[in-house]
């Protein structure tokens, strides 16, 4: 019995290489949303397409939506696009956070690209994105019907992010409501 | 040492000293010494979100400025230094403190290293113990007739 001792040292190097493995595989620029679990943070800013139109937190009340920051200046918020045309064809409903930009290029680009945004809000600040915890654009969040976040996604998200992260919340929450 | 040389070297310190500026070489002072101390040692506290091994202080991205923009703005608010650090975990996570809050989730990063120090103790404590008790047990391992043998082969020799 005693001899089952020795083979402690040999059990515990081999979990401590299982979790550091497991440790090595995660992207550390990732981060969770300290917002997760919360109702979106309050604002008031005016619409891409409308500048004195302006809306607060009620424009994520009702329905599952996805919330995508983006700006013109951002070279992967290009390669995500063609991916969010699709997403809203589907009938997915996204709302834009034009975070840091200028209108007018804002305003070319989506006419250029297609809209996949059922509303734009304009942040030239970056307050609502300040506020959201963004760090780099783009950034993808799944918000419930009553407002709550549910998921962030920071970087591009394609086919295989949204399948294996997104869809499977989005139909749970969708269901929810 | 040649005026030249002199001013070369002069140029050099200038330029060296002014390395951990980079961040924010371009923004104001606050004009309280008191909220500006405050303010140096908030921003060497947190960290950048996008440049993860830099704090806001020493960092040059955009993220970085704005969050410096908003911890000056709650220093003049009034706001107190706890407050301030609540109010980026809140946005950011507990990844933006380099020292976060001491709490029954971050126990095991606190307490860790020392808890592995004192096994670690234990172990070449208890190590030590046996192998002193095994050396003085060794002399009853033989029997009387063994020694006698072992020391027959000995003296053969």
């Amino acid at each position: 019995m005693n001899r089952l001792w020795l083979f402690l040292p040999l059990v515990l190097a081999i979990t401590l290489g299982v979790v550091l493995y497991f440790g090595l595989g995660q992207d550390p620029s990732k981060l969770d949303s300290a917002l997760v679990g919360k109702s979106v943070p309050d604002f008031q800013l005016s619409l891409l397409e409308s500048p004195q139109r302006k809306v607060g937190p009620e424009v994520f009340k009702g329905r599952v939506q996805l919330l995508n920051v983006w700006g013109t200046w951002c070279p992967a918020c290009r390669v995500e696009h063609p991916q969010l045309n699709k997403l809203a064809e589907q009938g997915v409903p996204i709302v834009g956070l034009d975070y840091k930009d200028e209108r007018p290029a804002a305003l070319e680009w989506l006419e250029q690209r297609g809209n996949p945004y059922s509303t734009v809000i304009f942040d030239p600040e970056g307050s609502l994105g300040f506020d959201l915890g963004v760090y780099g654009a783009p950034e993808t969040y799944l918000i419930d019907a009553k407002g709550i976040v549910r998921h962030r996604h920071v970087g591009v998200v394609d086919q295989d992010v949204w399948e294996s992260d997104f869809k499977p919340l989005y139909e749970e929450y969708r269901d929810d409501s | 040492m040649t005026p030249e040389w002199r001013r070369v070297l002069i140029l050099l310190v200038l330029l060296i000293t002014v390395l951990p500026l980079n961040g924010q070489a371009r923004e104001e002072r606050m004009d309280d010494p008191e909220l500006q101390q405050r303010f140096s040692d908030l921003a060497d506290e947190l960290r950048c979100p996008k440049c993860q091994n830099e704090t806001i202080s020493e960092s040059g991205a955009p993220i970085s400025s704005d969050m410096r923009e908003r911890v000056r703005k709650l220093l003049r608010d009034g706001y107190t230094d706890e407050e301030i650090l609540d109010a980026m975990v809140a946005r950011f996570g507990d990844f933006v403190r380099y020292r976060p809050e001491f709490e029954p989730r971050t126990w095991v990063l606190w307490l860790g290293p020392f808890i592995a120090i004192a096994v670690g103790i234990a172990v070449v404590v208890i190590i030590t113990l046996r192998t002193r008790r095994g050396r003085t047990d060794a002399s009853s391992v033989l029997s009387d007739e063994e020694r006698r043998r072992a020391e027959q082969w000995l003296r053969d020799d």
